[in-house]
C-alpha cells in the first residue's frame, strides 16, 4: 500500500468521524433541553424516569453503551436491523449519552441565573415561553459555554469509540491499516495522521468555540 | 380606588408573615411602608403583585377581583389569562433592580410594551428615549446594564416599569442595594414621579424621604399595621409606642 492511498483511506474515515461528530451535536445539544425539562418537571415519575436515565448514561462506560444500542434491538427484541444500523446505532448511543450530560450542564446554568429574573420577567407579563425564549436561554447559552466546550472537545475524541462496534471511522481505519496482515504496511504513521487528523479539528473547534465565547463577552 | 387589599393572610410554613393586612390606595397617592426587618413590607409587595400567592383575603385591581376569598376562607385566584392582563396596571421595582443583562438599556425598556403588549416597535421606542431623558440617562440607550452605576441601573430599571404605562408602581426597598452616594439619584426621580400624580407605593428605609414624598405613611411590624397616617402625624406625633421606639432607633 502505497502512502496516498492510506491517506485516502484515512481521510474518508475522517468524514465518518466528522458525520458522527456533527450529528451527536445537532442530536444532543436539543435533546439535553428536553432531558433538562424532564429533569425538573412537575410530575414525579418523569422526574424519576430522567434521573435514572442520566445516573444510567454517566455511571456506564460508553463503549458498554455503544454495544447495547448495537446489539440491543437484535439481542433483546429479536428485530433484523437496516443495513445501515452500524453507524445509526453508533450516532444514537452518542446523542443519548452526549444529551445527558449537556441538560446536566444546562441545569446547572439555569440554576445559576438569579431568580430576580423571572420576577422581572413575570412583573412585566412574559409568559412562561417568553421568559424562557427571551429572558433564561440566552444567558444559559452564556453561563454553559465554557462547559459545553469541553465535552464538544471530549466528543471529538469519543468518536473514536466507535471502534468499539466497528463503524469505520479515522481510528478504526488506521488500526486495519496498521495490523491487517495482507497490506504490509508496517510502520505506525497511520496512528500518526490519525492523531493528527483529531489534534488539528480539535484545535479548529476551539478556536470556535472561543470565538462564540467571545461574541458573548459584551456582557456579564 | 386603584388598589384594593382586604384582610391579607400569607404564612410560609409555620411562620405568620401578614396577619389580616388591608391597604388601598388612591389615585395620585403615594404611601411610604415603613418598619423594622421581617415586618412583612415586601411580603406584601410581593402578594400584590402576584409574585407571592396569599392564603386568605381579597385584592382588587381598579374594582376588578384578582383574588377573592369565599366563606370558608380559601382565596381563589381568577384564571391566569385573566391574571396576566391586569399585570399591565402595575409596574414593581426591586431591590436588586433585575435588569435583563444581556439586553441593552433601550431593550429593556422596549421589549415588554413590544412584545407583551404588542404595541408598535416605533412608538415604543420613542417613548422609550423620552422616559431615558427624563431618568438622566438619555446618552446610556445602548449601553448594556454592566456599564451602569447601581444607581442608573435603577433608574433604567424604573423606566422599564413606566413604559408599560402602570395605573400603580411599586418600589421594594429601591435604593437598599444601593451606595449611599448614589440613592439620591434615584430618590430625586421617585420624588419627581410624585410631583407628576404617579401613584405610588413605596416600602422603604429613607426616613427623610418618606417624610418628605408621602401623602400617607404606614408603618408596619410583625405582619400587622401599626398605625398610618399623614407624614407629620405618624413622623412628628406617632400615636403608637411601637412607632416611636422604631423612629428613634432609627434618629439616632
Amino acid at each position: 500500500m502505497t502512502v496516498q492511498t492510506m491517506l485516502m483511506l484515512l481521510s474518508k474515515g475522517f468524514l465518518t468521524t466528522l458525520a458522527i461528530f456533527a450529528l451527536t451535536l445537532l442530536g444532543s445539544l436539543p435533546l439535553g433541553i428536553l432531558v433538562y425539562f424532564g429533569r425538573v418537571s412537575k410530575i414525579k415519575p418523569i422526574r424519576w424516569i430522567i434521573n435514572v436515565y442520566i445516573s444510567i448514561m454517566r455511571g456506564t462506560p460508553l463503549m458498554l453503551q455503544l454495544m447495547v444500542v448495537f446489539y440491543g434491538p437484535n439481542l433483546l427484541l429479536g428485530l433484523s436491523v437496516p443495513s445501515q444500523w452500524r453507524f445509526m446505532a453508533c450516532v444514537l448511543a452518542f446523542v443519548i449519552n452526549y444529551a445527558a450530560y449537556f441538560a446536566e450542564i444546562y441545569r446547572g446554568g439555569i440554576e445559576s441565573i438569579s431568580p430576580g429574573q423571572y420576577e422581572a420577567a413575570e412583573v412585566l407579563g412574559y409568559t412562561k415561553g417568553q421568559t424562557f425564549i427571551k429572558i433564561i436561554l440566552p444567558q444559559m447559552v452564556k453561563n454553559c459555554l465554557p462547559s459545553v466546550t469541553n465535552e464538544v472537545i471530549t466528543l471529538v475524541k469519543d468518536t473514536s469509540l466507535a471502534y468499539a462496534i466497528g463503524t469505520v471511522e479515522i481510528f478504526t481505519r488506521a488500526k486495519q491499516i496498521v495490523t491487517a496482515p495482507n497490506i504490509n504496511f508496517h510502520s505506525m504513521l497511520p496512528f500518526l495522521v490519525a492523531g493528527i487528523f483529531y489534534y488539528i479539528f480539535n484545535y479548529i473547534v476551539a478556536i470556535i468555540m472561543e470565538r462564540c465565547e467571545k461574541s458573548l463577552d459584551y456582557y456579564h | 380606588m386603584i388598589l384594593e387589599m382586604k384582610n391579607i393572610k400569607k404564612s410560609f410554613g409555620s411562620l405568620s408573615v401578614l396577619k389580616g393586612i388591608s391597604l388601598s390606595v388612591e389615585k395620585g397617592e403615594v404611601v411610604s411602608i415603613i418598619g423594622p426587618s421581617g415586618s412583612g413590607k415586601s411580603t406584601l409587595l410581593r402578594c400584590a403583585t402576584f409574585l407571592e400567592t396569599i392564603d386568605s383575603g381579597d385584592i382588587l385591581y381598579l374594582g376588578k377581583a384578582a383574588v377573592s376569598t369565599d366563606e370558608n376562607g380559601k382565596a381563589a385566584y381568577v384564571p391566569s389569562a385573566e391574571l396576566r392582563k391586569m399585570k399591565s396596571c402595575y409596574g414593581l421595582v426591586f431591590q436588586q433592580f433585575n435588569l435583563f443583562p444581556h439586553y441593552s438599556v433601550l431593550k429593556n425598556i422596549t421589549d415588554a410594551p413590544i412584545n407583551v403588549l404588542k404595541r408598535p416597535k416605533d412608538e415604543v421606542a420613542a417613548e422609550a428615549m423620552v422616559l431615558l431623558d427624563k431618568m438622566g440617562l438619555g446618552d446610556k440607550a445602548d449601553a448594556y446594564p454592566c456599564q451602569l452605576s447601581g444607581g442608573q441601573q435603577q433608574r433604567v430599571a424604573i423606566a422599564r416599569a413606566l413604559a408599560m404605562k402602570p395605573e400603580i408602581l411599586f418600589f421594594d426597598e429601591p435604593t437598599s442595594a444601593l451606595d449611599p452616594e448614589l440613592t439620591g439619584e434615584v430618590l430625586k426621580v421617585i420624588k419627581q414621579l410624585a410631583e407628576d400624580d404617579m401613584t405610588m407605593v413605596v416600602v422603604t428605609h429613607e426616613m427623610p424621604f418618606a417624610r418628605a414624598v408621602s401623602d400617607r405613611v404606614i408603618f408596619m411590624a410583625d405582619g400587622y399595621i401599626v398605625e398610618q397616617g399623614s407624614p407629620e402625624e405618624v413622623f412628628g406625633n406617632p400615636k403608637e409606642e411601637r412607632t416611636r421606639h422604631f423612629l428613634q432607633n432609627y434618629q439616632s
